[in-house]
């Protein structure tokens, strides 16, 4: 109540529903005020009613074609406003992308999941994403599109700050695109949470390893972090160390110790900066365990 | 700013002139006379607004109304066929499901749904299908039985 | 006892075909031709001193028909009193501050103002619009730091209350009431004691979390009159304080209850309604006044916080010696807090022969708490039941033999004085001993065990009813006792009994205060139990109507005639018989007259009840998370009227217990509430639970037709303490804050100072 109103209130706003892209390209860049694109909602109706946005003009994509495709075909597509639970019900993604499938089905309620999508878990930029981590850590692209025409940049580049992205006045987010899952890999994501669901990340850590042919060691790994940093970070020192190595407690734990360097995080009512660095740890142990299971074949 | 929307609601087609700033909630209840879905927060935490739009349930509060332009709502009004109650609210009825009834509306509509993709869902289904859904009174036990009765009771009709 | 075909039985809620419709109508479903929305306009300061506010920029916008602020209130004079339940009054003088702030604002969130216009996005902007020039004071937030000397008081005006002697204090202060009750020598006490234990424990504000918002519509007559739509615990209470603060005569107010969406006690004071009824009278125009999730969590009146330290010594052969506490509870930002009612609760399952219980009824800048479920109960049986675990540790005595060692009985005298009359709690406590949920061995790493016992003194006060007989031969109940969860269908339950007829054949109504019989507000646990009595005294009633008119038609005197399957029949010759029907047909015919049963309760004993929950837990040792993988509550609950109600009333309770032991909490930051949505304000959700298994006793209370205990309150007591102790088992560390949350038990089980966690914001942890 600091700010000039209170309670769960919307400033007046124009409302449109363009058919296709073009046409809300258009009116997002011709808006003279704020003017914001609208996915499921489930942010930014709650951040307009608390005031923490108040566009003049709000644009639906969700009757935009492009935005809605999901499919698996050289990777996979997912529209921008394609909500969570498609996503998480969609078999290539429950087969092959299980970490991204895990975090559409913990974002808030099956009420929020049917609304939410993963563009807007993106466009959002709240550090405590939960379906970002696991698609970072896949190594997903953002396919763009703007008065200036497509462009495409890797999802780690896109966030700027807790909620500021590098979306120019007139972009809008089309589409994530997943690269096909090489062999003998796997991805996991977990966050915490005091409760079982509806709660915000306190933490959240999404792992992805690449392992040799034999499977004995990691070639690659990529660690994302959750609310832990103003935006998703990588635990870039933690990847390196992997590299190469073979998988075990010892060097699991490591990784976990490592990762932890690369959270820089507040403290808030949902938790304490030191709490955060703890969990950190636990997290990255956890799901490079389970993302080494997968790799290995051995979990689904 | 205002629009004209179409929306059926349980079947039967509306109009209403809407404020952009309505949420579907609103104007369910103020415009259409739908009172059952209720707002408890306001801010998709409860529950209690809980409807099916397109056939996903949905917090009523979190969806403006110009979005619903043209779309298919059922609320918990439309769940009972012609005067005889959906199995869903015969088992909450019969299973001391609700105490103060407020929150009611949306754990239909929740359990409705869970029953509907998932004929035979275990506890932790049933919890995990409700945890958006708050209730204070009963401390869940005789909703997540009454929702175990109602998936019997589907099953053997089926 | 009698044989009842309908009490005792899992009757579903008569009035559940309208909730799992949706037709049932609660507060904010009012629709009037014409209405007004209003909007509360608040401080955005927890204290300051209020130097002007301007409302012509909100008066100025077009589509707004009102504002007010406190000068549109009749003005009260300083102590100003109106009844709230029985003997205990509120003070209305401080109601109408909260109502709105005139002077001074002592709470974030405070209103200053309201606004009524014609849809509601106009009425917030106007609220918007209300220019308020503050003077922000030094805010004081924590309950021990308002008792120092040198702290900002929340009344410059206040002096404290030495309760035993009825002085006040020379000097202003932030503790309004100071209270002490002693018994025997405690100091004799702790010399024979093998072990002494004392320790302070800690607990946060928490919310009632009620569903439904605060929702009411006020409409001026034609004539004058005014009524009002309200969903309150109480509309005869809601009208006694209008009465008093808007200086109405009864007779011009009419109250009509809405179904309400969850109250435990924090929907019994007006706070609302005041504001409705005068910008109704200002506009001419009905108007109506729905407030916010955010609104409800930051200045409607949560439950009290409480510090309180606890001292015991007991022998080694596990009887209790001595015990002393001192109860410090926060009662917000102005007197009132359930201190009393901690010492009660927390002491009650003890024979104490020596005791000193202490309390301290404490202002802060917080909002002014409300009753929460067995008000005071949950902080002081947290308290005392963690310590009580930890002295049973000390002297090598199993937690539920020391119990039972010293568990009081019929006979004993409660803290605060009274005799117990008959109670079940040894009975409850040996039901426990063979129970699985305590004799199956526990396995498994990180896992423990804790048992708790609760109390509460259930309720009393004025309960009304009236059963009438229609021409059909059924009964229609009439009573003015607002249902929160379910005494509709006990009420029926007894007069189906009673009149032997089939519950189908009873309808029940909740009139508003112009129609039905007086009755105070519903809470305490006191409806089932007083209407118990008014409903069966209302049903003599009839049953002696009928009777005098079957005596008549059999040419028999009254005493003669028994009633038996809708049948009067002279007892002497069963053949000389009348039906209910033919009376009852007769009833409506010229010449005979309607049969009206009344009946009516007012000082009924405490029926005592004793509760013990057994919480079997897991801990995630890196992360501090809590699992409850079993959890039991066992009742005294008399006699289960309705045993699925019974049952869904403990599993409630236990559940917002549970949800205040483990993750509910006020986070303040400089007096304002960090955490006010339910996302961050977490109440438990479906998944966090097991199933609640409950085992009832039913020792009969000591009065009433049917030996019930008032069931609603106690489940809530035990949990913070269950849960404390079974952490304990599963960590070997100890909690002495509320919530037991992750991070508190993370950095606890690490040995972290008092379980607070490094470089968090003051009370929050998490």
């Amino acid at each position: 109540m600091s700010k000039e109103k209170e309670g769960l209130s919307v400033d007046a706003f124009e409302y449109a529903a363009p058919q296709n892209l073009q046409d809300a390209v258009a009116l997002l860049a011709e808006a003279s005020d704020e003017a914001r694109p609208l996915a499921g909602g489930t942010d930014l109706i709650t951040q307009m009613k608390e005031n923490r946005h108040s566009p003049a003009l709000v644009v639906d994509v969700k009757k935009i074609p492009e935005l809605n495709v999901l499919s698996y075909e050289a990777g996979l597509h997912i529209g921008a406003a394609v909500s969570c639970t498609q996503i998480a019900e969609f078999e290539p993604v429950r087969v092959h992308y299980p970490a991204l499938a895990e975090a559409c089905a913990l974002i808030g309620s099956y009420q929020i999941q049917n609304r939410a999508t993963l563009g807007g878990n993106f466009c959002n930029a709240a550090p405590s994403a939960d379906a970002v981590p696991p698609a970072v850590s896949y190594g997903a692209t953002l396919v763009i599109a703007g008065p200036g025409g497509r462009r495409e940049i890797p999802s780690e580049d896109f966030f700027v700050g807790p909620g500021q992205t590098v979306l120019e006045k007139g972009e809008v987010l089309v589409e994530i695109v997943l690269p096909p899952p090489p062999p003998h890999s796997g991805a996991a994501y977990l966050r915490f949470i005091p409760r079982e669901e509806m709660d915000i990340a306190v933490a959240g850590v999404g792992s992805f390893v690449q392992l040799s042919p034999d499977t004995r060691t990691c070639e690659q790994a990529r660690i994302v972090l959750a609310a832990v940093a103003p935006t998703p970070v990588r635990a870039k020192e933690a990847e390196a160390f992997l590299a190469g190595q073979s998988l075990d407690d010892t060097t699991i734990a490591q990784a976990g110790e490592l990762a932890s360097q690369a959270a820089s995080p507040i403290s808030d009512v949902r938790g304490s900066a030191a709490y955060r660095i703890e969990l950190v740890k636990v997290l990255t142990r956890r799901t490079l365990g389970k993302a080494l299971e997968r790799a290995k074949g051995e979990a689904s | 700013m205002k629009q004209a929307i179409e929306l059926n609601v349980n079947g039967e087609p509306h109009a209403a002139l809407v404020d952009t700033r309505e949420t579907l909630l609103d104007t369910l209840r103020y415009k259409l006379g739908h009172m059952g879905p209720k707002e408890g927060c306001g801010n998709g935490n409860c529950g209690a607004c809980t409807v099916v739009l397109n056939g996903a349930v949905v917090n009523a509060c979190l969806v403006f109304a110009v979005e619903a332009a043209g779309a298919d709502v059922t609320t918990v009004e439309g769940v009972a066929a012609e005067g005889t109650l959906h199995p869903v609210q015969q088992a909450f009825i019969e299973h001391g499901a609700l105490q103060c009834g407020f929150c009611t509306p949306g754990f239909i509509m929740s359990a409705k749904a869970l029953l509907e993709r998932n004929p035979n869902p275990s506890e932790p289904e049933i919890r995990l299908a409700i945890s958006g859904n708050l209730c204070r009174c009963t401390g869940y036990d005789k909703i997540v039985r009454a929702i175990q009765a109602a998936s019997q009771a589907l099953s053997q009709t089926a | 006892m009698a044989e009842y075909s309908v009490i005792g039985t899992s009757l579903a809620k008569v009035d559940a075909p309208e909730r799992v419709t949706g037709k049932a109508t609660y507060g904010a479903d009012l629709d009037l031709p014409g209405m007004l929305w209003a909007k509360l306009v608040r401080s955005p300061h927890a204290h300051a001193r209020i130097k002007h506010i301007d409302t012509s920029r909100a008066k100025a916008l077009p589509g707004v028909k009102a504002v007010i602020t406190a000068h549109d209130l009749p003005s009260l004079p300083k102590g100003a009193t109106a009844p709230l339940v029985g003997e205990v009054s509120i003070d209305m003088s401080a109601i109408r501050e909260i109502v709105m702030a005139s002077d001074k604002v002592r709470y974030h969130g405070q209103v200053v103002a309201a606004v009524a216009a014609t849809d509601p996005f106009i009425a917030e902007e106007a609220a918007g619009l209300v220019d308020v020039d503050y003077e922000p004071l030094p805010v004081v937030e924590d309950v021990l730091q308002a008792m120092q000397p040198d702290a900002p008081l929340v009344h410059e005006d206040l002096h404290t209350l030495e309760e035993a002697t009825q002085e006040r204090s020379d000097q202003p202060s932030n503790v309004s009431t100071h209270m002490v009750y002693t018994r025997g020598d405690v100091e004799a006490g702790f010399t024979v004691a093998d072990a002494v234990v004392e320790k302070t424990y800690t607990t946060q504000m928490v919310h009632q979390g009620y569903l439904e918002p605060q929702a009411c519509a006020a409409r001026v007559e034609p004539n004058g009159r005014v009524t009002l739509w309200t969903s309150a615990q109480g509309h005869f209470t809601v009208r006694t304080q209008l009465v008093t603060l808007l200086g109405l005569p009864a007779s011009q107010l009419k109250v009509v209850p809405m179904e309400i969406g969850g109250g435990f006690g924090g929907k019994a004071l007006a706070l609302f309604e005041p504001t409705a009824i005068v910008l109704a009278q200002k506009t001419s125009r009905p108007v109506k006044l729905v407030v916010s999730r955010e609104e409800v969590l930051r200045a409607t009146g949560p439950g009290a916080p409480a510090v309180i330290t606890v001292k015991a010594g007991a022998t080694k052969d596990g009887k209790i010696t001595a015990l002393t506490t001192t109860m410090r509870y926060d009662a917000g930002a102005f007197p009132g807090s359930p201190v009393a009612r901690g010492l009660l609760v927390g002491l009650a399952p003890y024979k104490l022969d020596n005791m000193v219980a202490e309390g301290f009824d404490v202002l802060t800048n917080k909002p002014r708490v409300q009753a929460y479920r067995a008000p005071g109960g949950t902080p002081a049986a947290f308290a005392v039941e963690a310590l009580m675990d930890a002295l049973a540790d000390e002297i090598g005595v199993d937690p539920l033999t020391f119990r039972q060692k010293n568990a009081a009985e019929e006979g004993d005298t409660l803290p605060l004085g009274m005799p117990l009359n008959r109670i079940g709690l040894t009975e409850m406590l040996k039901q426990i001993e063979t129970h699985p949920c305590w004799t199956t061995p526990l396995e498994g790493p990180h896992r423990g065990r804790g048992l708790a016992l609760g109390y509460w003194i259930g309720g009393s006060f004025t309960s009304s009813a009236e059963v009438k007989i229609n021409p059909d031969a059924t009964a229609s109940i009439f009573v003015g006792t607002v249902d929160l969860t379910g005494t509709r269908t006990t009420i029926s339950q007894m007069v189906a009994d009673e009149l032997q007829l089939d519950p189908q054949d009873i309808t029940i109504t909740v009139g508003d205060t112009d129609s039905a019989p007086f009755a105070d507000l519903s809470g305490g646990s006191r409806i089932t139990y007083t209407m118990s009595a008014a409903a069966h005294q209302a049903s003599q009633d009839v049953l002696t109507q009928l009777k005098e008119r079957a005596a008549e038609k059999l040419k028999v005197s009254v005493d003669e005639v028994e009633y038996q399957a809708k049948r009067f029949r002279a007892k002497n010759d069963t053949r000389n018989e009348v039906s209910l029907s033919e009376l009852a047909r007769e009833s409506v015919a010229w010449g005979s007259g309607p049969i009206i049963g009344k009946g009516s309760t007012t000082r009924m004993q405490p029926a005592h009840a004793y509760a013990a929950h057994v919480a079997d837990v897991e801990i995630d040792p890196e992360t501090g998370k809590v699992t409850i993988l079993r959890y039991t509550c066992f009742q005294d609950v008399g006699k289960a009227i309705n045993p699925t109600q019974v049952e869904g009333q403990i599993q409630g309770g236990a559940v917002q217990g549970i949800g205040w032991a483990l993750n509910e909490e006020y986070i303040f930051d400089n007096g304002e509430l960090k955490n006010a949505s339910l996302l961050d304000y977490r109440c438990p959700v479906a998944l966090d639970l097991p199933m609640i298994e409950t085992v009832l006793t039913e020792v009969p209370a000591s009065e009433g037709p049917y030996g019930l205990r008032g069931v609603g309150e106690v489940p809530i007591v035990p949990p913070g303490a269950a849960l404390a102790n079974a952490i304990y088992r599963a960590t070997g560390t100890r909690l002495y804050e509320l919530p037991m949350n992750p991070e508190r038990i993370f950095w606890a089980t690490r040995g972290n100072g008092t379980n607070g966690s490094p470089g968090t914001n003051g009370s929050g942890g998490a």
